[in-house]
């Protein structure tokens, strides 16, 4: 199979690791080479954050570049923005719909672009928003907004629920698998 | 069994695996988790070192007493080791000593993006390079073999990608590995009249290991289907970027050993491939080589010596079309990292950048006091230069600078290489004052216990020093401590403490926010029927805090409650939940 490449990108500290952790459990118990490659440090502060997570029969380079991803996974607005350059003709951005300011806007530097996914959708991207806060909030913590993604993400692949949510249960804390379960199913059935 | 590891989470296995029994480091991005990883195993020793410099000094201790041993530390955590690295060339080692130096092209965590192969070629020590996790974890034995075999430290040389990319690993079982210790002072005493004899067998080891580089399987020859008529000399992440741009349509020499490099396998591939290009991140290391032995190469006139490489630079510089893509006419404003919601050091910066106070900074979270709307800094070098070029900026200045200007050093940073700085100001008496932001562990690595936490790397107690005791004993009369959330109090001894005709240290206090045991409040809010629009509380940078409808309102998701921003405003808007 070609190499599948999928990009989560947010702000440091909304749990895009939780998010190529359990993709890259998933994708190895699916019996693919799979890389996931993540930058750690200063960029978590924060700060715009990128995971790359790539899986077929044979991965070389662990990131990923421009026009190459299949799926962007975004945990916030503009970060979709920010990186749609890197979709491939045809790919599909999935968005929590979430505005986080970044400082410059805060400070009265810049202006948050409202209407960035209209502008995608525009150019023929096809966008596939959700308010996945308030999805992780029904599922009952607003921190569970990572597996709603992957909930929504799941829709797009021919891998069976019951092996996500294996996955699920191998990644997360024991007391935290409901949550993250229904969580999943929220983003799977919304 | 197969797992998904990092590059270091393998790296530690590898060493664990080929026997590895003392680990000694400094944390730093991106080689911080080797040594995290290793401290995981129970039937071995691990360590968090004060510096750099300290740790490959422990090391090289183990090794001497006959156990294999390891110190890891990023790129500019080598020069601080730089002093035991050169002579240890010489000594060798008694078990294998491993050095594990992570670089960081694109500087993604880092002041500068210096190449570690220099240090390699420098201190005539060899390097391997591994290219993915597996890599990683099989160069680890074999460079305890090549160490023990050739009685060398080793390097392994990790970059940003290598460490921080997870791929296919396969686990081994642990040999163990000892040896004797036998008093040799003409090998392990290192003064002139037994260096000046070790020299030459450093020379000679070199000349063995270039031979035993020709036919090491670290060094291998891909020549694929021959689809390209030219040939590629790569190593690392770069060898990943080169196969999945050309796949198996062009001869690759993949080289896992970088230093000393060999010349009959360069030449022999030369030969066979004709024109030869060679891609390397950073310094033209391996170009300079092929050119030195006299093999015409392509290199640093079509890739950059600045910054990461990708697939994409690659195809590019091979003429190969760019992949079709969209971009968009919005521009979408950045989002650079910043201190977080709560971070005690915001505190401190807030009354320096609000009191116009010179500000020498250092190397960890706080540097971050550097961005708007703060702009709190002055300067950022190295680890503890803030302390020694405050000490240089205040014997320059003299009165026009000394009640003006603080530097601003973090805890384990003040450990690593701030004290020394210290001592040469209460040595030399400058009239400076020191301040100390203490959160009570290494933060920007990713919270390692460090001398003044009273824990080690596994969580269990451990020696403390005392700040204040220690800061007393070099010489240092006046010392201080406040507690950041105290904007009121940060200034006033801030002010007092500039006034002293004397050298002085303000101990700024309060643990991280991410510590576990630092339980968040509940969020506050702001009272829009109080809030007057006058954006005092932005000024703080709080990134809890944000201006929409002409009103301030703080976003609970991201709020920790500390509300030092209701001391700053005005109107009493700041509430919290109850009131």
């Amino acid at each position: 199979m070609a190499t599948k490449n999928i990009m989560i990108v947010g702000v440091g500290g909304q749990g895009s690791l939780l998010a190529s952790k359990l993709l890259g459990r998933l994708l190895v118990d699916e019996g693919f080479d799979v890389k996931v490659s993540e930058v750690h440090g200063m960029s978590q502060r924060g700060g715009s954050v990128v995971t790359y997570v790539k899986f077929g029969d044979k991965v070389y380079s662990p990131i990923i570049e421009e026009g190459e991803a299949d799926f962007i996974v975004s945990f916030e607005k503009i970060e979709a923005a920010r990186y749609i350059k890197d979709l491939k003709k045809g790919g599909t951005v999935i968005v929590n719909t979430q505005q986080i300011d970044p400082m410059p806007v805060i400070i009265g530097n810049a202006e948050y672009p409202a209407n960035i996914l209209d502008e995608m959708k525009e150019k023929g991207v096809h966008v596939d928003d959700i308010d996945a806060l308030a999805l992780a909030s029904q599922a009952g913590s607003a921190k569970a907004c990572n597996i709603v993604l992957m909930g929504r993400l799941a829709k797009y692949f021919d891998i069976p629920r019951e092996k996500w949510e294996s996955a699920i249960e191998k990644c997360v804390k024991p007391a935290f698998i409901e949550i993250n379960k229904k969580a999943f199913e929220l983003g799977y059935n919304n | 069994m197969k797992e998904l590891m990092i590059g270091n989470a393998a790296l530690a296995r590898g060493l664990y695996e080929a026997g590895c029994s003392v680990i000694s480091s400094y944390p730093g991005t991106p080689s911080t988790e080797i040594t995290e990883e290793f401290a995981k195993f129970n039937d071995t020793y691990c360590e968090w070192a004060p510096n750099e410099k300290v740790a490959m000094e422990t090391a090289f201790g183990a090794s001497l007493r006959g156990k294999r041993s390891a110190c890891c530390m990023k790129h500019v955590g080598l020069n601080v080791a730089a002093d035991p690295l050169f002579t240890m060339s010489y000594t060798g080692v008694n078990a294998g000593m491993v050095i594990c130096v992570a670089d960081d092209p694109g500087m993604h965590s880092s002041q500068n993006e210096q190449d570690s192969r220099h240090y390699a070629i420098a201190s005539k020590v060899p390097m391997l390079e591994p290219s993915n996790s597996q890599e990683a974890l099989d160069f680890a034995k074999i460079a305890y073999e090549i160490s023990e075999t050739f009685d060398t430290p080793v390097f392994i040389k990790m970059c940003t990608r290598v460490a921080h990319s997870q791929s296919i690993t396969e686990k081994g079982e642990r040999v163990e590995a000892t040896k004797e210790y036998t008093k040799n002072p003409q090998k392990y005493i290192m003064a002139p009249a037994n260096a000046i004899k070790r020299h030459p067998f450093v020379e000679e080891r070199t000349a063995k290991l270039t031979e035993y580089a020709e036919t090491s399987p670290l060094n291998r020859v891909e020549y694929g289907n021959g689809e390209y008529d030219f040939g590629i000399i790569t190593s690392s992440t770069s060898y990943q970027y080169v196969k999945e741009v050309f796949g198996d349509k062009v001869a690759v020499l993949k080289l896992g050993m970088v230093n000393p490099l060999p010349v009959k396998t360069i030449k022999d591939f030369a030969a066979k491939v004709g024109k030869v290009y060679v891609i390397e991140e950073l310094d033209p290391i391996i170009e300079t080589h092929c050119k030195n032995i006299g093999v015409d190469v392509v290199g640093k006139e079509k890739f950059s010596m600045i910054g990461e490489f990708s697939q994409k630079t690659i195809a590019r510089a091979f003429g190969l079309e760019d992949k079709e893509n969209v971009c968009l006419d919005t521009e979408v404003p950045v989002r650079p990292p910043m201190m977080c919601s709560g971070c005690p050091h915001r505190g401190m910066y807030y009354v320096l950048a609000k009191n116009k106070i010179t500000v020498l900074g250092d190397i960890g979270c706080y540097t971050l006091g550097s961005m708007p709307p703060l702009n709190a800094l002055d300067m950022t070098l190295c680890m503890g230069a803030s302390v020694s070029g405050l000490h240089g900026y205040n014997k320059a200045g003299g009165a026009e600078t000394e009640n003006k200007t603080v530097c601003v050093i973090g805890d384990s940073t003040f450990m690593h290489s701030g004290v020394t700085g210290l001592i040469n100001i209460a040595y030399n008496q400058s009239n400076s004052t020191v301040i100390i932001l203490d959160n009570s562990i290494t933060g920007m690595t990713g919270h390692q216990q460090n001398p003044t936490t009273g824990y080690n790397i596994k969580g269990d107690p451990a020696g403390k020093v005392n700040l204040e005791s220690l800061c007393h004993s070099v010489g240092i009369n006046s010392v201080r401590v406040v507690d950041p959330y105290n904007l009121e109090e940060c200034e006033r001894v801030v002010k007092e403490e500039l006034a002293k005709n004397e050298p002085s240290v303000i101990i700024s206090r309060r643990p991280c926010v991410l510590l576990k045991y630092v339980k968040p409040k509940k969020p506050l809010y702001i009272n829009p029927d109080k809030c007057r629009g006058c954006k005092r509380c932005m000024k703080f940078g709080c990134p809890s805090i944000s201006f929409r409808d002409k009103h301030a309102v703080i976003d609970n998701t991201l709020c920790i409650g500390c509300g030092v921003c209701a001391s700053l405003c005005p109107f009493d808007a700041f509430e919290s939940e109850g009131e």
